[in-house]
């Protein structure tokens, strides 16, 4: 697992430097729960709308979609698409978008994303379909801790509760920073696993790069008959020191020096 | 094509009933409403399939949201509410997510214009169609009768990809036989033949428009009146035909002048035939509370107004 995510973090942090631009501080936070999730948990069969069990996958969403990066490193790596499209990043006529598209058809992409605070709403969604059409696998929502402050995220909490949901599972990637500072200093989400718990979610609290830790609180998620979340405690910018914990790695691209250490840094962790 | 015998009836109504029908057909149609199903008449289609239908509550951007994640499962969704709430206060969710992915909903808005009445300003959506109409693969419908939108929701429930369609709080006097009329996305439908200025109009101003052109009739002034149900993507063949006919184009509808079908019509004849336009809507301003009646006429939407606008638009040179 461990070599697995430092090839994806490997490939995120020259896709951005490629492309001159991207989110590598979010999409290394979120990175060892996206390889647990795809290599343990989810069913996504890899060669997508071709496979006949299509129907019955997990839907993964990824809500925070500025680490778009992190989901094509993953699925580039389990063979979804080929690695070459990694280089087509944020490239003009690339299906590899700055932020995830359905539009263009990238095999592992379910939604696009990228406008905040939407892809709990979307998941809500699929998951009242899957329930009408008799489909036994979850939705998986993948969000960052910033955008829970975007008020149409509890509506959608809300109503997953309403609609007695109990194939869903949120993922909060809590990296407890955003643009302008941390979200404490911000716009505190505080206490947040008792709002989760008082919106009818069953709770996990873990450490988001500790593997088993992710393993077993997806394990439960997914044989749980409740609503779950999951608070993901994690480190932006994880696995490059000059980037961890720092929010001016948010939206910025790696120089070719800064490439250069990061790479060495992650070679050698 | 006309109807010889017309009745008032409800256009909510009509699209309840159509989404029960729709509904028997179709197991994959699903509805949804944020708490205004009463008024919209979606309560009809819960009473017959509570299991397809989701009262979102009072959360307009979830339900859109919502509305996409259905959409991408496969579903034939409609969402209603009222005009106001289902456009401008889920902008972003329509625009990012429903249309950016080219998803399957049908946006069925109803209260749209100033037709809302004693509500006042806060209910009636005057912009609507002009924010719906800037999203690329948004298809906007404003039906002119109960009959066109019994028509036009079984197009939308056939057609995929994303659609508004806006319903009045009013209720309609018939314009269309239902035997023999045929809703045709692909072209506007020439309603009356004149030569002397052209009326292009939508909904529920349809028949003050038909009205009006009566009146000028009276007076020797013979217009071409068309109705334009899809204001987009709008098929410029017969305006560019009829202007190309009388030289002089007046556009009605309950909206805004600024976005709507009026500018509609403005961009499609700057490219194919300049022609002098005079634009009949809300200028730029809010609605306020007030009769129905009263209002179409302060606004200057009745036939009588529409009429008395139009006679001193033939003097403009």
């Amino acid at each position: 697992m461990k070599e697995f995510a430092r090839e994806v973090r490997k490939d995120i942090i020259k896709m951005i430097h490629n492309a001159k631009s991207g989110h590598p501080g979010g999409a290394f936070s979120c990175v060892d729960i996206l390889s647990v999730l795809y290599k343990k948990i989810l069913f996504v069969p890899v060669d997508w709308d071709k496979s006949l069990d299509f129907k019955n996958r997990d839907r993964f969403i990824l809500s925070k979609g500025h680490a778009s990066t992190a989901l094509y490193g993953v699925l580039a790596n389990l063979g979804y698409f080929s690695k070459d499209f990694l280089n087509g990043f944020r490239v003009l006529g690339s299906k590899l978008q700055g932020h995830p598209s359905s539009r263009v058809n990238l095999a592992g992409i379910e939604v696009s994303t990228g406008s905040l605070g939407q892809g709990l709403s979307i998941g809500v969604g699929m998951a009242l379909a899957m329930r009408l059409d008799g489909v036994k696998s979850k939705v998986y929502v993948l969000m960052g801790d910033g955008e829970m402050q975007e008020g149409s995220v509890w509506e959608a909490l809300m109503n997953a509760n309403a609609k007695k949901l109990n194939n869903l599972v949120v993922i909060i990637d809590k990296n407890h920073l955003q643009i302008d500072g941390t979200t404490d200093e911000v716009k505190t989400l505080e206490p947040l696993e008792d709002k989760l718990k008082a919106f009818g979610f069953e709770t996990y609290s873990i450490d988001g790069h500790d593997y088993s830790q992710i393993e077993e609180a997806l394990q439960n998620a997914k044989n749980s008959n409740n609503l779950v979340a999951i608070i993901a405690n994690t480190i932006k910018g994880k696995g490059v020191s000059f980037m961890e914990n720092n929010p001016g790695w948010h939206g910025k691209a790696p120089k070719d020096d800064e490439l250069k250490q990061a790479l060495e840094e992650l070679n050698v962790n | 094509m006309l109807i010889k015998n017309p009745e008032i009836k409800s256009p909510r109504n009509m699209y309840g009933d159509t989404l029960v029908e729709l509904g028997a057909k179709n197991p994959n149609i699903v509805v949804l409403d944020a708490d205004l199903s009463c008024s919209t008449q979606t309560a009809r289609f819960q009473k017959a399939y509570p299991d397809r239908f989701f009262n979102m509550g009072i959360a307009e951007q979830d339900m859109m949201t919502t509305a996409a994640g259905l959409a991408y499962e496969g579903k034939i969704v409609f969402a209603s509410t009222f005009a106001m709430f289902a456009t401008a206060r889920c902008l972003d969710q329509i625009r990012n997510t429903i249309c950016y992915s080219k998803l399957n909903v049908k946006i069925v808005a109803t209260h749209g214009g100033i037709t809302v009445g004693e509500d006042g300003a806060s209910h009636q959506a005057l912009e609507d169609v002009s924010y719906m109409r800037s999203i690329p693969d948004m298809r906007v419908i404003i039906p002119g009768d109960c009959s066109e939108v019994h028509q036009v929701i079984q197009y939308a429930a056939n057609t995929p990809g994303p659609m508004y369609i806006r319903i009045p709080r009013t209720n309609i006097k018939d314009v269309f036989d239902s035997e023999k009329y045929k809703f045709n996305p692909g072209a506007g439908v020439k309603i009356m033949d004149g030569k002397d200025i052209t009326i292009v109009t939508n909904g529920e101003t349809l028949n003050e428009v038909i009205e009006a052109a009566k009146k000028l009739k009276e007076v020797g002034i013979e217009a071409d009146v068309l109705h334009y149900p899809v204001v987009k993507p709008f098929q410029h063949i017969v305006l560019k035909q009829s202007a190309q006919k009388t030289n002089k184009v007046v556009v009605v509808e309950n909206h805004s002048i600024i976005g709507g079908l009026g500018s509609a019509v403005c961009e499609t004849l700057a490219q194919y035939y300049p022609t002098k336009v005079y634009r009949i809507g809300t200028k730029d301003t809010f609605g306020q509370s007030g009769e129905q009646r009263q209002l179409m006429e302060f606004y200057g939407l009745t036939d009588k107004k529409i009429y008395e606008k139009i006679i001193e638009f033939m003097d403009v040179k």
